[in-house]
């Protein structure tokens, strides 16, 4: 079963980061995504630029509007995902409880809508 | 039997249909072709072909695959892992905790959903709501139907025991069939995973219930602990809770609900409360506040220091954490301020906080005895 790991985190916290701090965060993140690779659970991840990048995307009525910004102002921010495999809800629990983010912000994991093949 | 059905079909509702399904074919077959040899076999592997059908039939309606549940072979050991499986299931920390009150009570211990909810004060619907919104995130997110590994254990047992306190703290003052409920579950937990909390858990159930009878008075007034009959408490309840307190903490892995079990025998075992020995009390509280510390366990060894050095040393503890800003608005801490004001003699200080009392929330029984208490003071 596949299930994604929104992690979301303080954003401020990268900026206010010092190179030290920011260089362990990397690795950090490097040999968790190593570890899950190796046991087999790692399909996907990636780290998103912050949220002051980003476009809200909306069609009403067949006109595009797109506006600056996130929706909706949060404490925490979604800044990346690993996208995993794992036998049961559990053992996704196990693997994003070792996500890095996890120690500080909140990582949500939600099973993946499986759809049958035509 | 349902817990049986469970693992073997992977699916709550369908394990339950399955066994309904499974009754019904009892009685119209045993009275002719006789009681089988092994009526718990024969129920279960009933139950499992009646689901078999009934996923025939739906796969015929909607016209789908669906996945057969394979034979497994029922082993005994399984049995015991079932009720300890579903259990654990009921209780898992991603289900909301409302649900999982709601399922541990109508799922392990047979109570209906009506009888939930009236102990709860919630609405039948309303819970069955959440119990159907926790059965399909089970499915959906595929929560395993399994025994916590030993890395997880602790956490998930925590979560077990506090479902199972929180259902015997529902029906201390209130409601004894649920607190009965809670010991019985208590116990069924203890013979299948005999860890030391669990163990603590039931005997702090055990030693808490032993008082019940003399708790209130007929007319459903509080009465405190020092004015308590102890003559009238369950002595064969106390020898059980003591006995349990004394082999598990040789375990020597205390935990929070050990010490709570503990504190409680040595109130059980006292024969008055000024005969009670207040020291220990004191240092088993030390021992809680280290490791769960909580403004609540502070309160309550404030009160146990009052005990032993006098209510103006209990008094200045409870300003202490009022003064802090915790406890605000919990009634007890209010409660316990206007006994300690009233022994000490400032009547006019006592009643203030007696009053203060009644502005929170109190359950029925203290607020009558909060009441005689104003009017012995006026």
């Amino acid at each position: 079963m596949r299930y994604l790991c929104l992690i979301y985190e303080d954003e401020k916290w990268w900026e206010k980061a010092t190179p030290a701090d920011m260089e362990k965060g990397m690795a950090d993140y490097t040999a968790f995504t190593d570890s899950i690779k190796q046991k087999g659970n790692y399909i996907g991840g990636e780290a998103l630029q912050p949220t002051k990048t980003a476009t809200s995307v909306r069609v009403r009525n067949g006109k595009v509007s797109t506006t600056d910004g996130p929706y909706v102002e949060t404490k925490e921010q979604l800044g990346g995902y690993y996208l995993i495999k794992a036998n049961d809800l559990n053992e996704a629990v196990q693997v994003a409880s070792r996500i890095p983010g996890a120690q500080h912000g909140t990582v949500e994991v939600r099973p993946v809508m499986e759809f049958e093949q035509p | 039997m349902l817990a049986t059905l469970i693992r073997l079909l992977g699916d709550f509702d369908l394990a339950e249909e399955a066994l309904q399904d499974a009754f019904a074919a009892a009685v119209e077959q045993w009275p002719i072709e006789g009681t089988p040899s092994n009526p718990r076999a024969w129920l279960i592997s009933t139950g499992r072909f009646k689901a078999i059908d009934r996923l025939r039939r739906r796969r015929r309606e909607v016209h789908e695959e669906i996945e057969l549940p394979v034979e497994t072979p029922e082993d005994p050991h399984d049995v015991v892992d079932d009720r300890l499986r579903l259990i654990f299931t009921c209780c898992h920390p991603s289900l909301n905790p409302d649900a999982q009150v709601g399922m541990t009570l109508r799922e392990v211990c047979g109570l209906t959903t009506e009888q939930v909810a009236a102990a709860f004060l919630t609405t039948a619907p309303t819970l069955a709501q959440r119990i159907v919104r926790a059965k399909a995130k089970i499915r959906d997110a595929r929560i395993p139907y399994e025994v916590p590994s030993r890395a997880d254990l602790p956490e998930r047992l925590a979560t077990v025991l506090h479902v199972i306190y929180l259902v015997f703290n529902q029906g201390y003052l209130a409601r004894p069939d649920l607190a009965v409920e809670a010991i019985r579950l208590g116990r069924l937990l203890v013979e299948l995973l005999p860890e030391p909390e669990a163990i603590g858990l039931l005997a702090l159930m055990l030693l808490h219930d032993a008082r019940r009878a003399t708790r209130t008075t007929p007319a459903g007034e509080l009465i405190p602990l020092e004015e308590q009959d102890r003559t009238k408490w369950n002595r064969a309840q106390i020898k059980e809770g003591v006995e349990l307190v004394e082999q598990v903490f040789a375990a020597r892995r205390v935990g929070p609900y050990q010490l709570q079990g503990a504190i409680a025998a040595v109130h059980a075992e006292a024969p008055s409360s000024d005969k009670t020995d207040w020291s220990e009390i004191v240092g088993l509280y030390d021992v809680l506040l280290r490791i769960d510390p909580s403004p609540v366990i502070e309160l309550n060894r404030a009160a146990a220091i009052a005990m032993r050095d006098g209510p103006e040393h209990g008094l200045a503890l409870i300003d202490m954490i009022l003064t802090r800003g915790d406890l605000l608005h919990y009634s007890l801490a209010h409660a316990a301020r206007a006994d300690l004001l009233r022994r000490l003699g400032r009547k006019a200080d006592a009643t203030a906080a007696y009053r203060r009392t009644l502005e929170l929330s109190v359950e029925e029984p203290a607020r009558l005895f909060i009441e005689r208490r104003l009017r012995e003071l006026a």
